[in-house]
């Protein structure tokens, strides 16, 4: 499925975590010392989640053309489960162990992991059983379905008392961390890039381009849209699990209405539909749009705040100048002047060229 | 004769409304066989249910003595079936190496460099576009395309839906050129036509038909000569 890891894949990955790790040491004790760096910590997570979340339904909406207004949804389900398993089962396990002992810090990370991974799963299941219907049905029918399934959930998670229904759920261990959100985050971009140059990912593109022509090309096309709602599905389901450990660790329905998935959908849109990395860029902007806007009330009379209303001319001008998105459907790395080894993502596009090569002979270009 | 595909007695219909009326039709290995007829007649409809983009109702469609009527068509892609659409359905923002590739999409064995070659060698402007958006090639350009992305999945009958449309006259002597030369290397090919001279000069058996019938079945030759087929679409 995915093209075979070279030495040079583990040391970046390696370096990757190392980074990682080190800013994240760096942002906690900077917290100790500027305590308002909690709250550009908070954002900074918070643009990771996001990012997570752009990246996956950009698997589902701009490779596989599927267009799935549900992403909230998915989120929310991958959320509750992870919680729920840490608030009943993980969390009082841990809670017996010693406070500050290696051996609590060391299980709460795992668990962290397992209560992530199993809201994945439940997730992937919700995608798969919301994949099935787009087998009937294209474009705005599936929109609607999709739209319909987040607010079936939504609903659902209202009256199940033993996630605290309209109360919320709180007593959620906050055992999430910048270092995991980023970690997944850059997991869930890895998967992603790795999936486009693969043989699922093209099978993706084609249907997107044009459906009866892949079902020509012996492309099993409902299959591949389901497959695409599985693993962005899953994805979002993860971002969920660490968005509910994550400070203050509390949930409530009302965070994954409709407005939630637009928020992304906008992101994926903003971004280019296709575009990895536009999805990324398009995901930070709209984090830090709305707390960037926030000293604007200060030079308001009588204090109103017109922040969202920027935020939406904002986006109105942004899609008016750019209706395919930021970056269409290319890469950040297309627009640059060709360089060798410079860029990281530049490395790996190199890297698929050469994977050409070994497979098929290439066609020769003259 | 063994015909490598057959079709006895197929009525298919969208909704409602019957498209075709238990037509008949056989494709011996090695030919060209062109089905031609006007708009509505259901040619393209014949098509798209052989290779299994629509189900039949009744009849069956049946390909190296396999039944394959209702089956998906991946898996009739799979036995060897390849279908060019009508209006070509090219990946349009696809680069042109891209399209060809995913046309092998179900082999299981490496591309050959020696296809690549066929390829340029059957449409030498294709290797100029090599690595641009497929969107961007002429219409006739995408024709050829579409053709040479069918090539890729090695078939045993090529299906070719209006491969003419749209197209400048010289490009069509063109494309007609290389399905006599992808058909004299051996692919079978059913090739439906409204350019009903040009089809009945490149095939070897030719069927007509008329609002979901097939009125008329001959060599081409016959039919070239018959004073019916040349009132109704020869213009003479």
């Amino acid at each position: 499925m995915f093209r075979r890891w070279y030495l040079r894949d583990f040391i970046l990955l390696i370096i990757y975590i190392a980074v990682l790790y080190g800013a994240w040491v760096a942002l906690e004790y900077a917290a100790v010392y500027w305590p308002s760096m909690r709250y550009y910590n908070r954002i900074l997570v918070m643009m990771g989640i996001n990012i997570t979340l752009a990246v996956s339904l950009n698997i589902i909406n701009g490779h596989a053309g599927q267009f799935s207004l549900g992403h909230a949804g998915f989120m929310a389900v991958g959320a509750y489960s992870a919680a729920y398993l840490s608030v009943y089962y993980f969390g009082p396990y841990v809670a017996k162990m010693p406070d500050g002992s290696a051996q609590q810090i060391v299980w709460q990370n795992l668990l962290l992991i397992v209560a992530v991974l199993a809201g994945g799963l439940m997730s992937a299941i919700a995608g798969y059983i919301v994949g099935l219907p787009s087998l009937r049905l294209r474009g705005d029918y599936l929109a609607i379905v999709t739209l319909g399934f987040g607010e079936i959930i939504r609903v659902l998670i209202l009256n199940i008392e033993a996630i605290g229904a309209a109360r919320g759920l709180s007593g959620i261990p906050a055992w999430s961390s910048f270092f995991w959100v980023f970690f997944f985050c850059g997991l869930t971009i890895l998967i992603s890039n790795r999936l486009v140059s693969s043989s699922v990912g093209r099978a993706f593109l084609a249907i997107r381009e044009d459906q009866i022509a892949a079902e020509s090309m012996g492309i099993d096309t409902t299959r591949y849209k389901v497959k695409a709602f599985i693993i962005g599905s899953c994805l979002a389901g993860v971002a969920g699990g660490l968005f509910a450990h994550y400070t203050p660790a509390y949930l409530n329905p009302t965070g994954f209405t409709f407005i939630r998935s637009f928020e992304v959908v906008a992101m994926v849109v903003l971004g280019g539909l296709g575009s990895i990395s536009g999805s990324i860029v398009a995901a930070i902007i709209l984090t830090l749009l709305p707390e960037a806007l926030r000293p604007v009330k200060d030079y308001m009379p009588g204090g109103r705040d017109p922040r969202m209303v920027i935020y939406s001319i904002m986006l109105i001008v942004l899609m008016l100048t750019r209706p395919q998105g930021l970056f269409g459907r290319k890469e950040l790395w297309q627009f640059l002047p060709r360089r060798k080894d410079s860029l990281p993502n530049e490395a790996r596009d190199e890297g698929n060229a050469d994977d050409k090569l070994d497979r098929d002979a290439a066609p020769p270009v003259t | 004769m063994t015909s490598i595909l057959s079709i006895r007695n197929l009525e298919v219909g969208y909704g409602t409304i019957a498209a075709l009326h238990g037509i008949g039709l056989d494709v011996q290995k090695g030919e060209i066989v062109t089905l031609i007829g006007a708009n509505g007649a259901g040619k393209t409809t014949t098509l798209r249910t052989i290779s299994g983009l629509l189900k039949p109702r009744k009849g069956e469609v049946t390909f190296n003595g396999q039944n394959i009527s209702g089956v998906k068509p991946h898996i009739i892609t799979g036995k060897g079936v390849s279908h060019v659409p009508e209006g070509r359905g090219i990946f349009a923002n696809l680069s042109v190496a891209d399209n060809l590739e995913l046309g092998a999409y179900l082999r299981k064995d490496k591309i050959q460099k020696s296809e690549y070659d066929r390829i340029f060698s059957l449409f030498p402007v294709l290797k100029e576009r090599i690595k641009q958006n497929a969107g961007t090639l002429s219409g006739g350009e995408q024709q050829m395309l579409a053709i040479s992305r069918a090539l890729m999945a090695k078939p045993t009958v090529l299906l070719l839906d209006e491969p003419s449309l749209g197209l400048a006259p010289q490009m069509v002597q063109t494309i007609f050129r290389v399905i006599r030369e992808i058909n004299a290397e051996g692919t079978t090919i059913l090739l439906v036509e409204q350019n009903a001279h040009m089809a009945l000069v490149t095939a070897h058996r030719g069927y007509v038909m008329e609002t979901g019938r097939i009125v008329v079945s001959d060599e081409t030759k016959a039919l070239l000569a018959s004073d019916r087929i040349k009132k109704a679409y020869l213009g003479g």
